[in-house]
């Protein structure tokens, strides 16, 4: 999926079948022509401007203000910047998303991979029913998803360090241990968004021939070589979009964490998105969390842009 | 023979779904125990005492019905206005060529890259100065756009022949009829499909309701629960009735359109 298929157009020109229209008939098409695509997209053209565009702009105004929500702007240059660059809990929280990230992409990519692999092609039994036990957790809000394990995990009531003990060992601390605390993260993200990457993935994996399987299978490739050299690289598509999504969803990840942990213990687990809300909404300080978010968009904008440049490398070789 | 090669990954398959079912089948278990049993050693997987007094008290202390009525509305609302924007969007960039549409449509594309999260403080001024601030309006009208169903809906017009279009046109059909009358209707799987998937998105959201909604009158579900989870002192025979309480309207659904989810090509819609 890169931006350059993308945007090819798919159709060819609709006045072109129409060879022998006469003048004023072609004239009048291609009138309409404009005005009905345009009347189709304007709806989504007002909202695009109103919430992206505006926010977009605004947001790179504020940056350079001390506005707090309410209030005159002042105009405090680059000053915003200036503080973010050497404030510390900036840092951290975007060290600690970086982290979340770059181990989050490649569990949620085997996971949802692996288990697709098993729901659409092995000769496992019972094979229709499992797929609804891996894709209930995507009916479940990510509030929801943060209640369930916190109540799973709890230090002291929690039913996994209650068999931890029951085996003779020490209840874990998935609270006020930073390293378990992510990992509990981690955990409960690949749990709450392997349905969605699976039913890519099996769609996908549904849509390989048989027969390059099959042909493979008389020529002695084994099952590990079939999947590397037949079904992976058929896949490359759809992995990239599941990368690609994994990683901007890793970096945006707000609403289960702050029902999990709230970010704890403290503000080690502290993400960016919730760094921005925090300084934004808690501490009224919209221009300094707004400078934040541009950081964040600038991230964004070079991470969606260096994937895209794998994906065209890619569709070269 | 083939029962024993299949073995293996049926283990494996089968261990693997009791990891994902055990914490929501515990949480159900759980939400079912009397809140004395809820902490008492040694732990139980079923109730010993199995009662509904955590529903009750939940329906009871907080305003559910509110709560319910008011992420209905968003999700209903939305919803409709999401299907309908994204076929008029979708069916003009896959029908109609222009720069002015390939432009646009790279403007979609980039609202995936850039969610509305990473610019929540300036999203948040833009809806108050609209004067949407603490209203439901509020949280509907900036979720209507999605590059996922624009994707949707473009990917799926451009299946249907152009031939169609030009034998409608060639009978005098204007392009709004043309639209409305024969390529809409031809629409309606992916339409379904659109609805299903907006409704979870906008029934689970929690970040516009978190900024926009002050009042608890107008609270959404997911503000609620987290007004509880957020607590001091979590109150959990509450929170997990509670909790529970906010997924019976997707599960229904999920009920209801289970073959239309699981086998829906949401790939369709966003590899093109």
């Amino acid at each position: 999926m890169s931006v350059r298929t993308l945007t090819t157009p798919t159709t060819a020109d609709p006045t072109a079948p129409i060879p022998r229209a006469g003048r004023t008939r072609k004239r009048r098409t291609s009138t309409t022509h404009v005005l009905a695509p345009l009347v189709f997209i304007s709806v989504a053209v007002v909202l695009f401007l109103l919430f992206f565009v505006w926010p977009g702009a605004l947001g790179l105004l504020y940056s350079f203000t001390d506005y707090s929500g309410v209030g005159d702007l002042d105009f405090i240059g680059l000053d915003n910047y200036v503080d973010l660059f050497a404030d510390d809990a900036f840092y951290a929280s975007l060290a600690r998303t970086f982290l979340y990230t770059a181990l989050s992409v490649p569990l949620h990519y085997v996971v949802s991979l692996g288990i697709a692999m098993l729901l659409a092609s092995s000769l496992a039994k019972g094979k229709s029913s499992a797929r609804v036990i891996f894709f209930l957790p995507w009916l479940i809000s990510p509030i929801v998803a943060g209640v369930i394990w916190r109540w799973l995990f709890g230090e002291n009531f929690g039913f996994v360090n209650f068999v931890i003990t029951l085996l003779g060992g020490d209840g874990l601390h998935w609270q006020t241990d930073a390293s378990l605390a992510l990992a509990l993260i981690l955990i409960v993200s690949t749990w709450a968004t392997t349905a969605f990457n699976m039913l890519l993935f099996i769609a996908a994996i549904r849509n390989i021939p048989k027969s390059y399987l099959e042909a493979a299978e008389i020529d002695g490739a084994n099952a590990w070589v079939r999947f590397r050299r037949i079904t992976l690289p058929l896949l490359a598509p759809t992995s990239f979009m599941v990368i690609l999504l994994t990683t901007i969803g890793s970096m945006k990840e707000f609403a289960m964490v702050q029902a999990l942990n709230g970010g704890g213990p403290g503000t080690q687990n502290m993400f960016i998105v919730q760094y921005i809300y925090r300084t934004g909404f808690e501490r009224a300080d919209i221009g300094y969390a707004s400078a934040a978010s541009m950081v964040l968009m600038a991230i964004l904008v070079l991470i969606a842009l260096v994937q895209m440049q794998f994906d065209r490398k890619r569709d070269l070789a | 023979m083939k029962t024993f090669r299949a073995a293996p990954s049926t283990i494996i398959l089968w261990v693997l779904a009791a990891l994902y079912l055990f914490p929501t089948a515990w949480f159900l278990l759980s939400s079912l125990k009397p809140g004395s049993e809820l902490f008492s050693l040694p732990l139980t997987i079923l109730p010993r005492d199995w009662t509904v007094a955590g529903f009750v008290t939940a329906w009871n202390r907080f305003d559910f019905q509110q709560y319910f009525i008011n992420t209905t509305v968003v999700a209903v609302v939305t919803t409709a206005l999401t299907v309908i924007v994204s076929a008029m969007t979708g069916y003009a960039f896959a029908k109609y060529t222009s720069w002015w549409l390939r432009g646009f449509f790279i403007c979609i594309l980039a609202t995936t890259m850039l969610p509305t999260e990473v610019i929540m403080p300036s999203s948040f001024a833009v809806v108050r100065d609209l004067g949407l601030y603490d209203t439901l309006a509020g949280i509907i009208v900036p979720s209507i756009i999605t590059a996922t169903g624009i994707f949707m809906f473009r990917q799926y017009f451009s299946t249907i022949p152009d031939e169609l279009m030009e034998a409608a046109r060639i009978d005098g059909v204007g392009e709004f009829r043309l639209f409305l009358k024969i390529m809409l209707p031809l629409a309606k799987p992916i339409a379904v499909v659109l609805a299903i998937f907006s409704f979870q998105w906008r029934w689970n959201d929690y970040i516009w309701p978190l900024l926009i909604l002050r009042d608890p009158e107008r609270y959404t579900l997911q503000v609620a629960l987290r007004s509880i989870v957020g607590a001091d002192n979590i109150d959990w025979s509450v929170l997990l009735a509670a909790s529970v309480i906010s997924l019976v309207p997707m599960v229904v659904l999920f009920a209801i359109f289970q073959r239309q989810i699981l086998s829906a090509d949401i790939n369709s819609g966003l590899k093109d």
